[in-house]
C-alpha cells in the first residue's frame, strides 16, 4: 500500500527537529501533528509524549525526523538519523526540505526483526505544496545548504508516498457528518475519520508551543499566536452566575406553574389547547436546556444549546422591534377599533346567509321544517356571540394593550397570541361547522349504508337535505382553519430553524464537514504526489435536516392533503392539537 | 515548464455524448497512482439564449398589447433573468472531473457554467469496483460507468451505486478508456 503522511500546512517552514504524531493502523497512514525543536533532552521529550498521551487519550508517538536546516547546521542530517535509535519505532520517516526548492525529501527507515534499520530505496520529492496551497506564514526565509541527494539517480521506488497538505486549525474545529454517536470500532473505522479524529482530541498537544518555557519547544498552528477574544472570555466568566440565576428564575417559575390551582380540569384542558400556553410551556424548556451550568460535551448538544439560544435572542429582538413599532402612533387604539365594526360586518354576513339558505337556495326545494329549526338555532348563536362582543367593545383596547406587551417575550409569542385571538373570535363559526359537519356525517353515513344495502338485499330511504349548508360553512371554515394553520406552520418554522447551524454554515464553513475534497498541487518532474486536502461544506439542506429542534407539531407534512379528505367526509377538524383516535 | 504531468488530448473530437452532441476528454496523470479526467460538454450556446429571451419577450409585447397591463413586461425580464441565473448556476454542468488516488480514494466533482462545484470523495475502503453498466432507458441501452462501494462490515455485498458523468454522458469509447485507467490504478493498490 501506499504510505500517506498528512502533513501540517503550519509546519511547512518549521525548524528541525521530531515529528510528532500518530501512526493510523491498518491504512498506512501517519498524521503529524507537530515539529519539535533542537535543543532537547530525549529523556524529556519521551516523558512529555507520554503524558500528553494519558491526557489526550490519543496513541502519540515519535513519527520520525524533519529537517530544514540552516547555515551552520551540518551534519545534522546524520544527527537526525541517529536519533532512531533512541526512539524505537516500526517505521521511521525522515522528511527533509531544501531552501530555495519546494520539493520535500522522504526516506522511510524501516526495522526489520533483528532490530537493525534499514534504509529504503524510497526517495521521494515533494514540490511546492506548501506554497501552493497558501501559507499564512509570512516568516522570512531561512538559508540552507543544498544537501546531498544520495540516490538520487538510483531511483528506487518514487511513487510509493503521498504528501497531504491540510489546514490544522480548520480541521481541528471541523466536525465531519454523519456524526457518528457510538463508539467506533477502531479496525473498521475509515481513514478520514480517523485523521479528524485524532487532530481534534490532541487539543492538549497544542498548549505548549516554542516560544513557552517548557520542556520541549514545538511548531504547531498555535505557534503564529494564541488565539483569543476579550470578548469571548468575558462572557465565559459572566456566563456562570447568569446561568445559575436564570435557573433559579425557572425553578420558580415552573413550580408556580405545577401548583395546585393551575392545575385543575378545567384550567389544564384550556392551556393545553392554547397555543399561547404551549408555546410559553415549549419557550420554558428551552430556556431550561439552555441555562443548564454543565458543560455540552458532545457535538450534538453543544449545537442544540447554541442553536436554542441564537434562535430565543432573535425572536426576543424581532418582538421587541414588533412591540415598539405597534405600540407608537396609536396602533393599539386603532386596531381596537376597527375590531368591533369587523365583527358586526362579519355577523350581518351570516345572518344574510342563513337567510338566504333557509329560502330557496339557488331554487333547490328543501325540507323546509328542518331548514327553519336549524336556521333559527344559528341565528340565535349570532345573535348571542354579537351581544357578547358589543359587551365587551369598551374594555377591548385595555386588553389588547396589555396583552400586546406580552410580545416582549417573542415574535413566536405574538404570532401565537394572534392564532388564539382569531380563534376565540371565530368560535362562533366553529360551532356552527361542528353542527353541520355532525349532521353532513351522519348524512354520508346513512348514504353509505343506503348504498351497501342497495347493492345488498334491502331498499332503505332516507333523505336528508341539508348537504348544501354544510359546504358553504365549510368554505368559511376552511378560509380561517388555513389562516390558523399558516400561523401554527410559521411558529413551528420559527421555533425549529436551527439559525446558529445555518451562521456557522455561512460564515465558518470549515466548522460543518460533509467531507474533504483534494486538489493536486503542481509537481516537478520527478517528484512525488502533493495533495492539498481542504474541508467539503455540509450542504445547506442537510444543516436543516441535521440540526433541526424537535418541535410540537399541530399540523404534519401532509395536512393539507388529509385537511381536505377529512373535509369531504365530515370528520371533524379541531384547530389545537389533538390526540386522534385511532380509528379503523 | 517542465511538468511531470502528461495529457492526452489528441482524440477530443471523436467523443460525442448519448444524444450525438460533441463532448471532449482529457487524461491527466499526475502520478504513477494518480490519475485525472475531465469530460466537457459543450458549453452554453449564444444564439439559443438569444433566441429564447427573443421569444419571450415579444411575446410579453404582443400581451402588452393587447392587455396594456406594464407588470407583464417586468415580469417578463424578470422571469427571463431569474430563468437565466438559475439555469447557469444549478442546470447547466460545463464539466466533471474523475480524481482517481490510489489506496486514498475517488473524488468526483461537477463544475457549473456560473463556476460552482460540488465534490464529493469517497475513499477507498468503501470502494468495491468501478465497473460499466448497462441501462434501459425508454428504446436505447446506454452505458454509463459507476463506482460500486461496499460495506465495511459486509465486503461481499454491494450497498449502494454512483454513477458517473451523469450530466455529459458520454458514450461507451470514451467510458472503456476511463474504465481501463482506472482497472490499472485499482489493480495496483
Amino acid at each position: 500500500m501506499v504510505l500517506k503522511i498528512f502533513f501540517p500546512q503550519c509546519c511547512n517552514k518549521a525548524d528541525s527537529g521530531l515529528l510528532v504524531g500518530r501512526w493510523i493502523p491498518g491504512q498506512n497512514s501517519a498524521v503529524v501533528l507537530a515539529v519539535i525543536h533542537y535543543p532537547f533532552i530525549p529523556g524529556q521529550v519521551k516523558q512529555y509524549i507520554h503524558q500528553m498521551r494519558g491526557q489526550s487519550g490519543v496513541d502519540l508517538t515519535v513519527l520520525g525526523s524533519w529537517s530544514m536546516p540552516k547555515e551552520g547546521q551540518e551534519g545534522m542530517e546524520s544527527f537526525l538519523r541517529d536519533l532512531s535509535t533512541i526512539f524505537p519505532q516500526g517505521q521511521w520517516l525522515q522528511l527533509s526540505r531544501e531552501m530555495g526548492k519546494i520539493g520535500f525529501r522522504c526516506h522511510v527507515l524501516t526495522r526489520d526483526p533483528n532490530g537493525k534499520l534499514i534504509q529504503q530505496e524510497k526517495e521521494l520529492k515533494e514540490d511546492g505544496g506548501g506554497e501552493k496551497g497558501g501559507t499564512k506564514r509570512g516568516g522570512g526565509e531561512k538559508k540552507g545548504e543544498e544537501n546531498k541527494v544520495e540516490g538520487e539517480e538510483g531511483g528506487g521506488e518514487k511513487d510509493k508516498v503521498i504528501f497531504i497538505h491540510y489546514e490544522q486549525r480548520k480541521v481541528m474545529l471541523s466536525q465531519l457528518h454523519p456524526i457518528d454517536n457510538g463508539v467506533p470500532d477502531p479496525q473498521t473505522e475509515s481513514q478520514l475519520p480517523q485523521v479528524f479524529g485524532t487532530v481534534c482530541q490532541s487539543e492538549p498537544l497544542f498548549f505548549l508551543d516554542k516560544y513557552d518555557d517548557g520542556p520541549v519547544k514545538m511548531t504547531h498552528w498555535q505557534s503564529e499566536g494564541r488565539e483569543g477574544s476579550i470578548i469571548v472570555e468575558l462572557m465565559k466568566q459572566a456566563s456562570t452566575p447568569v446561568c445559575l440565576l436564570t435557573t433559579w428564575m425557572l425553578t420558580l417559575w415552573t413550580s408556580l406553574c405545577s401548583s395546585r390551582i393551575l392545575n385543575m380540569r378545567p384550567m389544564r384542558f384550556i392551556s393545553s389547547k392554547l397555543s399561547t400556553c404551549v408555546q410559553l410551556s415549549y419557550r420554558t424548556e428551552h430556556l431550561q436546556t439552555v441555562c443548564s451550568p454543565t458543560r455540552a460535551t458532545a457535538h450534538n448538544h453543544f449545537m442544540r444549546k447554541a442553536n436554542i439560544f441564537v434562535s430565543f435572542f432573535v425572536d426576543v429582538s424581532l418582538g421587541l422591534l414588533l412591540v415598539s413599532w405597534m405600540y407608537r402612533e396609536n396602533r393599539i387604539g386603532k386596531l381596537a377599533n376597527t375590531l368591533v365594526p369587523a365583527a358586526d360586518y362579519v355577523a350581518k354576513e351570516l345572518e344574510e346567509l342563513l337567510q338566504w339558505l333557509m329560502g330557496a337556495p339557488a331554487g333547490l326545494k328543501m325540507n323546509r321544517a328542518l331548514d327553519q329549526v336549524l336556521g333559527r338555532f344559528f341565528l340565535y348563536h349570532i345573535h348571542l356571540w354579537i351581544s357578547y362582543i358589543h359587551l365587551m367593545s369598551p374594555f377591548v383596547e385595555m386588553i389588547l394593550w396589555y396583552v400586546g406587551l406580552s410580545a416582549c417575550l417573542g415574535l413566536t409569542f405574538a404570532l401565537s397570541l394572534l392564532s388564539d385571538i382569531t380563534a376565540l373570535l371565530t368560535f362562533h363559526i366553529y360551532c356552527f361547522y361542528v353542527y353541520g359537519a355532525r349532521l353532513y356525517c351522519m348524512t354520508v353515513y346513512g348514504l353509505s349504508s343506503l348504498w351497501r344495502l342497495f347493492r345488498g338485499k334491502k331498499w332503505n330511504v332516507l333523505r336528508q337535505r341539508v348537504d348544501s349548508c354544510s359546504y358553504d360553512l365549510d368554505q368559511l371554515r376552511l378560509v380561517v382553519v388555513m389562516f390558523q394553520g399558516v400561523l401554527h406552520l410559521s411558529v413551528d418554522f420559527i421555533n425549529s430553524f436551527p439559525l446558529f447551524a445555518m451562521g456557522l454554515r455561512l460564515f465558518r464553513s470549515y466548522r460543518l464537514a460533509e467531507g474533504v475534497k483534494f486538489r493536486v498541487l503542481c509537481e516537478e518532474p520527478g517528484t512525488p504526489l502533493h495533495l492539498m486536502m481542504d474541508i467539503n461544506p455540509l450542504k445547506v439542506s442537510s444543516v436543516v435536516q441535521t440540526y433541526r429542534t424537535p418541535t410540537y407539531s399541530c399540523y404534519p407534512k401532509d395536512s393539507w392533503l388529509a385537511l381536505c379528505k377529512k373535509l369531504f367526509l365530515g370528520e371533524l377538524i379541531y384547530p389545537w392539537r389533538h390526540k386522534t383516535t385511532k380509528i379503523d | 515548464m517542465q511538468n511531470g504531468d502528461q495529457h492526452y488530448s489528441m482524440e477530443d473530437e471523436t467523443y460525442t455524448d448519448i444524444d450525438g452532441k460533441a463532448i471532449s476528454l482529457e487524461c491527466q496523470s499526475h502520478s504513477g497512482f494518480c490519475r485525472e479526467f475531465t469530460v466537457s460538454s459543450a458549453k452554453v450556446s449564444i444564439g439559443r439564449v438569444m433566441a429564447y429571451t427573443c421569444a419571450v419577450w415579444l411575446s410579453a409585447y404582443i400581451i402588452f398589447f393587447v392587455t396594456e397591463n406594464t407588470a407583464v413586461l417586468s415580469s417578463a425580464i424578470i422571469i427571463t433573468l431569474v430563468g437565466m441565473m438559475v439555469r447557469i448556476h444549478f442546470v447547466k454542468v460545463d464539466h466533471e472531473t474523475l480524481l482517481i488516488i490510489g489506496s486514498l480514494g475517488v473524488q468526483v466533482s461537477s463544475s457549473y457554467a456560473s463556476g460552482r462545484e460540488s465534490t464529493d470523495f469517497i475513499e477507498m475502503g468503501k470502494i468495491k469496483d468501478i465497473v460499466i453498466n448497462e441501462a434501459i432507458h425508454m428504446q436505447t441501452v446506454i452505458y454509463y460507468l459507476c463506482i460500486l462501494l461496499k460495506d465495511p462490515s459486509d465486503p461481499e455485498a454491494v450497498s449502494s451505486v454512483v454513477p458517473l458523468f451523469q450530466s455529459s454522458k458520454p458514450r461507451l469509447n470514451c467510458l472503456v478508456k476511463v474504465y481501463k485507467s482506472c482497472q490499472e490504478i485499482l489493480a495496483k493498490c
